[in-house]
């Protein structure tokens, strides 16, 4: 049985399952405010994954990694996205293009196709969570899932974001980190980018009145 | 000094003073001169590494060989003349109330910011770093897009951010993929991400996961390089988006994405056996050329379909590299060159034709040349040029890939003289009665900035003519580069 | 060999089941009543019902064939064949090898069918509803529940309830991702199975929503009570089969009857919290429209198919 796999692996298997888990309750949510939820709730789980791989691989910038996603994606990003749903009134429920059962039978197809893809290279990892990257891939496509069913702005964005969440799993779980250089930048984009959002939303919101993108069709080859 | 600092540290310095100190008088000529001092090092640089062989700075994060600095020097002299031209042109908007002081100050500090992350990406030795400043190019583009905060400019600026932010994240899980497989070879350290790592051992990467991540990372920077089926940001940014800011868009970004991909694919052809990476890229080039030119035709707007034209041209180029081989990826690197000269002289002429006109509806838009003969002379030769007709450069780089194409790919003619085919027929029919025709005049306040035009169109009708030996050599030694 | 002692066992088992069925749904209703700040009934409530009803004449509608009349004994004799098999005490009884999986889904989708089939063979409106409502609802659950038993079962190499119990309780502690997400997907599938409150309600008869209580309007006196005692027998069935998947500790390995009542005291003491877990997400669940019950099995159904995906990328190569 499972039994050559040591604990802190099975632990951030764990995790990564959770993280799946969480991609699809989003998927499966309705609600804004409980959509930022769960994000944070995703990137906690994250964070606590890294912390582990840090943990056992006594790898010092997978702390720093652990550190940057607590403060980015568990605190500073949903308190911004918290803010911006009260400031602007996003009201009601995420209007969703398919209806949800649907979206959550494409999605568990993407995570079938995730773990087919993922599964030649898990072979071939030497990482003992090399299963973790199906996940992360199942993850990307699920969060691609959601920013392609969903109506709000705001929920394209959380979908976003979740897909880098995704992104982060298979960068500290498959590989057990990239280089410090280059997480410190791709937080900095990610965040920036969340920045420039929020005055966009605003600007939407006074141009169409609505954070639909819905209204936002007017641009077509004709 | 270090050339090669000087020609990052410019950008970077101008773009947060312009940003801090707002719309002043001097602010547009400031632009220019700091665009005149990154194209003076670019310049400097190119020099040296032509007359020394690369180099690396900043430890080993950037490396400087001869196919980079081809694309740094073309992205310096482009970034320039667009300096120069969006002057009067955007004094012209503001003057037509288009613009307020903030959105030019907002404007001219993006801009220098946007020439400093294509330059960090173009000259960056880690993947890593490569991914950050392509995703930093997109923020400051996203702000440039929107610029005018309209309705439609937000649509085209929200598209633009999703769908590359999309194709980004599809990136950047190619690039975790390429360490993951870096990393077994090279070992879990800062040096996996290093291009001229990867490059010694690119014949020890697992061919899998070299497969996989490459796909990722072509359809990642692909998105940006206006693939098809995922171009639908690319006219919209450019329709909506300022005139310099398409012509920046059409005439580098593309380009900078491309080098990327270019940069992952020769990694990817060392270690996969057969041609995938090539064949992947062809597919992805012709079929990027067939829509785009079947949709060349449906456009109202001149902008949107100029933006179409470089979605062709971009597939024409990306099908180029696909063949692979040292003519294949010379007739390449030419005609990326032709295209962008080419491509933001006819965005210059356009900005000027449609601020003298008022739309961007090419029903509209009659009589250019009776209304200034330059813009009209201008957006006309410009036309001819990108539909490749000779003696401009275009017709020498298209014919080196026809002919290439059909000595080792006979299949794929029919289908690139179809969509060449189709495109001329479309821009050609629909240029020529904005170029010649009745119309009534308006005058600008601010007199055009027309030498960018025919400067670009200069040399790309010296160059169909005659490309100087040292050119040649330079261009020769960067195609080997590719394989 | 069938001992005695097994035999002796087994019908310890089958009686502790008979007898613990009642007092587990009047526990969960004590719990839920202190929950909702609620004077709470007596724990023995049940008992006293049954009592009740077991005493009352039964009046029979006049179109009910003879269908009607066995449909409560065979549903009766489902649940008690259900809770002989399903290993609550010892996973070495001699009905042990009968309980596989498959055959016990088998087992409850026979008393599904009865008992919808009585309900539509008097003729009035809310029982063919009610009818119809169970069989959608059955129609769902069941391959929930069959891929949750699958995902065990990939486990253990076996679709044997009493090897899967005794491989999970017999192993390193080890986690396994892939029982989380079907633990869940249980969960779900129990909800919709006993009729509670996110899917059904059983304390109304409000017309609109109910499923089990529309099904047996029509009945009364022992036959009411033989459907009661099943109800709950159902819901010990349920209860027990998920504290042996997902908390299979202090279950015998044998039929040693010394070794069967030690591990009653365990027993209890999960019941007791189970049903309790079972209350409280009673009391923080709203009942859903009946248009969302389809919705709320399919998660339960996507659950147990991540769980096998999830099983199979993680755990499979070890």
């Amino acid at each position: 049985m499972n039994a050559a796999i040591p604990f802190s692996a099975q632990l951030i298997n764990l995790f990564a399952a959770v993280i799946l888990l969480l991609a699809f309750a989003m998927l499966a949510q309705r609600r804004v405010l409980a959509l930022i939820n769960l994000f944070a709730l995703q990137g906690l789980t994250l964070c606590l994954a890294t912390l582990v791989a840090a943990v056992t691989t006594g790898q010092v910038h997978l702390y720093y990694s652990a550190g940057l996603t607590l403060a980015l994606k568990v605190l500073l990003l949903p308190w911004i996205l918290y803010r911006l749903v009260k400031r602007l009134n996003v009201k009601g429920e995420v209007e969703a293009l398919i209806n949800i059962p649907t979206t959550m039978l494409v999605g568990l197809v993407l995570v079938m196709i995730a773990f087919n893809v993922a599964l030649p290279i898990s072979e071939l990892s030497h990482t003992i969570t090399r299963g973790t990257l199906g996940i992360a891939l199942a993850v990307v496509m699920l969060a691609f899932l959601m920013m392609i069913t969903r109506q709000k702005a705001i929920t394209q964005v959380v979908g976003f974001l979740s897909m880098e969440n995704g992104l982060f799993l298979a960068a500290t779980s498959a590989t057990y980190g990239m280089p410090m250089v280059v997480e410190l930048g791709i937080a900095l984009d990610v965040l920036v980018g969340v920045i420039i959002l929020g005055v966009f939303f605003f600007q939407i919101r006074d141009q169409f009145d609505s954070l639909d993108i819905r209204h936002m069709e007017r641009l077509k080859d004709n | 000094m270090d050339f090669f600092i000087l020609m990052l540290a410019i950008p970077l310095v101008s773009g947060a003073l312009l940003t801090v100190v707002g719309e002043r008088a001097w602010a547009p000529n400031l632009n220019i001169i700091a665009s005149l001092g990154t194209f003076a090092a670019a310049a400097g640089l190119t020099i040296e590494i032509v007359a020394n062989g690369p180099r690396f700075a900043f430890g080993e994060q950037f490396f400087i060989d001869s196919l980079n600095v081809f694309f740094v020097a073309l992205t310096a002299f482009v970034g320039l003349t667009t300096s120069i031209f969006s002057g009067p042109y955007m004094k012209n908007e503001r003057e037509h109330g288009r613009l307020t002081a903030p959105r030019l100050r907002l404007y001219k500090g993006m801009y220098q910011l946007f020439m400093f992350t294509m330059l960090a990406a173009l000259t960056t030795n880690n993947l890593g770093i490569l991914w950050v400043a392509m995703e930093a190019a997109t923020l400051t583009t996203v702000l440039l897009v929107s610029l005018y905060r309209t309705p439609a400019s937000l649509e085209a600026a929200w598209k633009y951010f999703i769908l590359c932010g999309v194709g980004i994240a599809q990136a950047l899980f190619g690039t975790i993929l390429l360490y993951f497989a870096a990393e077994r070879v090279l070992g879990a350290s800062g040096n996996a991400l290093l291009w001229t790592h990867l490059i010694d051992v690119k014949g020890q990467l697992e061919p899998t996961i070299m497969a996989l991540s490459f796909i990722f990372l072509l359809v990642g920077y692909g998105t940006k390089v206006g693939l098809a089926p995922l171009h639908n940001w690319l006219p919209d940014a450019h329709a909506e988006g300022p005139t310099p800011v398409s012509a920046v868009l059409s005439g580098l970004l593309l380009n900078v994405a491309l080098y990327a991909i270019l940069r992952c694919k020769v990694l990817a052809d060392g270690a996969i056996p057969n041609a995938f990476a090539g064949n992947l890229m062809i597919g992805f080039g012709l079929f990027t050329l067939l829509v785009a030119a079947f949709f060349l035709s449906r456009q109202k707007d001149v902008k949107r379909m100029f933006a179409y034209s470089s979605i062709e041209h971009m597939g024409l180029i990306t099908f180029a590299f696909g063949m692979g081989g040292p003519v294949a990826n010379f007739a390449g690197l030419l005609h990326m060159t032709m295209h962008s000269l080419t491509k933001s002289a006819i965005f210059f002429a356009v900005g000027h034709a449609t601020q003298k006109t008022g739309t961007q509806l090419m029903a509209d838009i009659r009589g250019l040349i009776r209304i200034n003969p330059l813009i009209g002379w201008g957006l006309m030769l410009g036309t001819l040029a990108i539909l490749g007709m000779p003696p401009f450069g275009v017709f020498a780089s298209e014919f080196m890939i026809l002919t290439h194409a059909m000595k080792y790919h006979p299949w794929a003619t029919p289908i690139l003289l179809l969509g060449l085919g189709v495109a001329f027929a479309a821009i050609f029919g629909k240029v020529q009665p904005m170029v010649f025709g009745e119309t009534e005049a308006r005058r600008l306040p601010h007199a055009p900035a027309i030498t960018p035009v025919f400067l670009h169109l200069g040399i790309v009708l010296t160059l169909g003519l005659y490309i100087p030996p040292y050119l040649t050599r330079w261009f020769h030694e960067a195609s080997r580069m590719l394989g | 060999m069938i001992s005695i002692s097994g035999l002796l066992g087994q019908a310890f088992a089958i009686l502790l089941a008979l007898v613990l069925a009642p007092l587990l749904s009047g526990w969960v209703g004590q719990c839920r009543a202190w929950l909702q700040s609620r004077t709470a009934p007596p724990l023995l409530l049940p008992y006293y019902q049954l009592q009740k009803l077991f005493h009352k004449d039964v009046v029979l509608a006049h179109g009910a064939s003879s269908l009607f009349r066995a449909a409560p004994f065979v549903v009766f004799g489902c649940m008690v064949l259900a809770c002989a098999i399903i290993p609550s005490l010892s996973t070495d009884l001699p009905l042990a090898p009968a309980a596989d999986a498959l055959a016990l889904v088998g087992v409850f989708g026979l008393a599904r069918v009865f008992i919808s089939l009585a309900a539509m063979d008097v003729g009035t409106s809310f029982g063919t509803l009610g009818g119809r409502r169970e069989m959608l609802v059955g129609f769902l659950a069941e391959p929930a529940l069959l891929m949750v038993i699958f995902t065990l079962a990939m486990t253990v190499q076996s679709t044997s309830v009493a090897t899967i119990v005794e491989t999970l309780a017999h192993r390193e502690l080890v986690i396994y991702p892939s029982l989380a997400f079907a633990g869940i997907a249980f969960t779900f599938v129990s909800f919709a199975e006993n009729a509670r409150v996110p899917v059904d309600n059983p304390a109304t008869h409000l017309e609109l929503t109910m499923i089990h209580e529309a099904m047996i309007l029509e009945y009364s006196g022992r036959h009411l009570a033989l459907i009661e005692w099943a109800a709950s027998l159902k819901l010990y069935a349920y209860s027990c089969l998920g504290l042996a998947l997902f908390f299979p500790w202090g279950i015998a390995p044998g039929d040693n009857f010394l070794a069967l009542v030690a591990a009653i005291p365990l027993l209890l003491f999960k019941l007791a919290i189970g049903g309790a877990f079972l209350a409280a997400i009673e009391t923080i669940n709203a009942k859903m429209r009946i248009f969302r019950a389809p919705e709320f099995l399919g998660t339960a159904f996507m659950l147990a198919v991540l769980g096998l995906l999830v099983r199979l990328l993680l755990e499979s190569r070890v």
